[in-house]
């Protein structure tokens, strides 16, 4: 028989697949350190994500979380910055650093078998690191000049900008820095925050990928006696101030070919029943390739590379966002054609076919995502902290499996409305 | 040790299947033997603008993100100066859909002239973002004019410049898609929860009935020696004065390829390395700096690239960087520092290999370099450099003769 190629394979809907969230192991050190592991994968790699709750609502001072998190791995009592990273590359290890809003990690990628002779350095950098003077010099130079490079450029721009109009200059989640913020932190600010929230601050520790045999006795040599969670960070809040103002138009580069736009709303956080069934319009909207507003912006008028939406991941409260840089000469075109996306979705229901296509992409996706140790516990890490549980995991699996038209139709109306939205364009 | 089964179809694809029973996805990956390097000098830019064209709906099928999409599958590609990739990961138990959809647009495009009308458009704002709208955007296109008289790595896969894009017509693509997207011309790898059996059963049924097309014999022009080191001066609206050079290298083949790698490793890769050491920490004279190596299979270039610290002058951050190269010609260099290079690229080559998706990736460029089984072959072949290979390396590389030198200075 002839193969008809005009007739699709018969498949299996996502919405039919039994999709398991793996459990992870978890043990308590001796200094009451928790730490959560899922152990699995091929090859002898692994992951040690340490969590410390020292981000950027922690700080005083502009810029001090950032450069704590960054310096702490540039000089010890014992070792100076090129030591300390001889130490791990050696050993073909990657230790990374990185500051967010309520958190900032330590992550030490490597292969198994180093682990035991990696693991007393990073031990080192949180108990003794000593911040040399010339350390922050070079990297206060060095984070102006990049500084002026970013100014350059209109998405950089953009992205401060529409954060500030969100949630306030004053707020960890919209200020930012600038060349004098870099200029105004001392040697003492980062030994202050380091002493608070690092060698005596609050830790959680993720791991995943193959462990040695030892990893437990090696985890609490290292870290078990270090004087972490001691404490009680006190509770930090950050009143939220939006600005009154909701459009924007900003020159930065009169000679720009492009603009880039950014639209945005408040939306509320994970822990209200609103959000995962908005992920699903999201993604309707424009949250993937096959979106409504890559379709019509991209794949029908050619004004842009690429045009996304999502809901920013934040743990107080987050926001929805229109991201796209576009032709310079086509940026008012597509702002029109993103609110026009916005009014059928409040005014026309999602056809049915629509629909299964989103539900079926999104399981799929879901699937994908935890596809391997160090993606299994990255999902969990990020329930655990934003106090979810696998609970949450199952709802939402719920919830895609079982939205239909009328409910996104009734949330478009209530979170696509053009007036709660910033509206700004960097040229 | 990534164990795979290879068998060859009577139209000349080559099928690669690697089994992975511990995941409930699957990777159907199709390289297409054809990069920015087979373009038509006039015609630059082409094969990534194919890249685009091949998701405007093929001969039976109008859309391909849709019927994947919903069998819970993603997609992407990629273009190169070498090749052209295509991928998408989806539940392996509706693996099917990949191979009805990949072998449709291998069958025929549908080459509808809307498609084309806004896939340039679209490439050209790709082109807009990433090359004229940043800062030192046009820097690439400018060393590689620079560096390459003849051989066609010297455009950017984006093109040489805008209007070979904007003047791309339908006769075009109809002809580059009949030369180059024929099964005897790609490889189709398959990863994840499959069998040999189920691969061969479905690559024989969906690719099987695709006509071969005429051998596509590779014949480009080849880069003559360079016999003079060659500079050139450019003034842009830049924050910092940024210095650039490059030196011809081997290709992907040549023997001294693993020490070539490690060289630029142990020279500008990382925190570690003495480019960093010496010129951001003690030195200070850059704020970034890097050395790397383009990795191309026809003979590529080491790069050196790096922005000077404010109120360094060119020529001292030049003279900087040549004398910690005379360093790595002339003296021998410590063991173990090439032990750590050797140990960190064992590391990762072993994070690379943990997905199907990096696995089906890299099965299907060895096989492109003549034979898939290499891939398992790379570790040993970094593990045998010595510090005295990496110093003849050197020296043959770094003259000045083979030098290329861009000073990209501020106009403020």
């Amino acid at each position: 028989m002839a193969l008809d190629r005009n007739i699709a394979p018969v498949i299996k809907d996502a919405i039919d697949f039994d999709i398991k969230l793996k459990p992870y192991q978890h043990f308590v050190l001796d200094n009451q350190v928790e730490v959560y592991t899922y152990e699995g994968g091929a090859e002898q790699v692994m992951l040690m994500d340490m969590v410390f709750f020292a981000g950027n609502s922690y700080e005083d001072k502009n810029w001090v979380a950032a450069a704590t998190n960054f310096l702490l791995k540039n000089g010890t009592t014992k070792k100076n910055a090129f030591e300390i990273n001889e130490a791990f590359e050696f050993y073909g290890a990657h230790l990374s650093r990185n500051c967010y809003n309520e958190t900032a990690t330590i992550a030490l990628h490597c292969l198994t078998k180093y682990f035991k002779e990696v693991i007393p350095v990073v031990s080192e950098l949180i108990s003794e690191a000593n911040f040399p003077e010339k350390e922050l010099q070079i990297y206060q130079q060095n984070l102006i000049q990049r500084l002026s490079l970013n100014l350059k450029k209109s998405d950089f721009i953009a992205n401060r900008f529409i954060d500030e109009y969100l949630f306030g200059i004053d707020h960890p989640y919209g200020k930012y820095a600038m060349q004098e913020d870099y200029k105004n932190v001392t040697l003492e600010d980062l030994t202050a925050f380091y002493d608070t929230y690092y060698k005596h601050g609050k830790c959680i520790i993720f791991m995943a990928g193959k462990f040695p045999s030892d990893m437990q006795e090696l985890l609490n040599k290292h870290i078990g006696q270090l004087p972490l969670n001691k404490k009680v960070i006190a509770d930090v809040t950050h009143p939220i101030v939006s600005a009154a103002q909701k459009q924007y138009s900003v020159v930065n580069d009169a000679s720009s070919v492009q603009g880039s736009i950014r639209i945005a709303r408040h939306f509320p956080n994970r822990h209200h029943p609103d959000f995962a069934p908005t992920q699903v319009l999201n993604n309707i909207f424009g949250g993937f390739f096959g979106s409504r507003l890559m379709r019509n912006i991209r794949e029908d008028k050619g004004y842009t590379y690429g045009i996304h939406s999502y809901i920013q991941n934040h743990v107080q409260q987050c926001a929805w966002m229109i991201s796209t840089d576009a032709g310079k000469d086509v940026c008012k075109p597509t702002i029109e054609e993103v609110y026009k996306e916005m009014k059928i979705l409040r005014e026309e229901l999602v056809s049915e076919d629509e629909l299964k296509l989103v539900k079926n992409y999104v399981l799929g996706g879901l699937l994908g995502d935890l596809d391997g140790p160090f993606q299994i516990i990255a999902r969990w890490k990020s329930y655990i902290l934003n106090d979810l549980t696998d609970a949450y995991f199952y709802n939402t699996i719920d919830v895609v499996k079982s939205i239909q038209p009328e409910q996104l139709k009734t949330l478009a109306e209530q979170y696509l409305k053009p007036e709660d939205f910033y509206e700004l364009v960097v040229y | 040790m990534i164990q795979f089964d290879k068998f060859e179809l009577d139209n000349g694809l080559k099928v690669i299947v690697h089994q992975d029973t511990s995941t409930p996805m699957a990777v159907v990956n199709v390289l297409y033997n054809v990069g920015a390097k087979d373009e038509d000098p006039q015609k630059t830019g082409f094969a990534h603008l194919f890249e685009h064209l091949m998701f405007g709906g093929s001969i039976n099928i109008p859309i391909y993100d849709e019927p994947l999409q919903r069998a819970g599958g993603e997609n992407n590609a990629y273009t190169t100066n070498d090749l052209t990739n295509y991928y998408c990961q989806i539940p392996a138990e509706n693996i099917e859909t990949a191979f009805w959809l990949e072998s449709d647009r291998m069958l025929s495009l549908a080459f509808s002239e809307k498609s084309l009308e806004v896939q340039r458009k679209v490439v050209c704002e790709e082109f807009k973002e990433h090359y004229i709208n940043k800062p030192y955007g046009d820097v690439w296109h400018k060393m590689r004019t620079l560096a390459y008289t003849n051989h066609p790595y010297r455009w950017m896969t984006i093109g040489a410049s805008l209007e070979h894009v904007e003047q791309a017509k339908m006769q075009d693509v109809k002809d580059f898609f009949f030369k180059f997207y024929r099964p005897n011309n790609a490889i189709l790898v398959v990863t994840g929860n499959v069998t040999t059996e189920q691969v061969k059963q479905l690559a024989e049924k969906w690719f099987g009935p695709i006509p071969s097309g005429a051998p596509y014999e590779r014949n480009l022009p080849k880069e003559p020696v360079q016999q003079k080191s060659r500079f050139q001066d450019v003034r842009a609206d830049v924050p910092l004065d940024m210095l650039m050079m490059t030196w011809h290298m081997g290709g992907r083949l040549d023997e001294n390829y693993h020490a070539t790698d490690l060289m630029t490793d142990v020279i500008g890769g990382g925190a570690t390395s003495r480019l960093y050491e010496q010129l951001i920490k003690v030195k200070q004279i850059f704020s970034s700096i890097d050395c790397y190596h383009f990795g191309t299979i026809d003979p590529g270039l080491v790069v050196i690239e790096g922005k000077l610290v404010k109120g360094i002058t060119m020529s001292v951050a030049e003279k900087a960087v040549l004398d910690e190269i005379e360093l790595i010609k002339n003296t021998m260099m410590p063991t173990h520092e090439v032990q750590k290079v050797i140990n960190k690229t064992e590391s990762l080559i072993c994070f690379e290999d943990m997905s199907i998706m990096n696995r089906a990736h890299s099965l299907a460029y060895y096989e492109l370099l003549g034979d898939a089984g290499l891939m398992n072959q790379e570790l040993v072949k970094y593990q045998k450099v010595t510090p005295e290979l990496i110093q003849q390396t050197a020296q043959q590389i770094f003259q000045d003769t083979n030098r290329n030198t861009l000073y990209y200075y501020s106009k403020s």
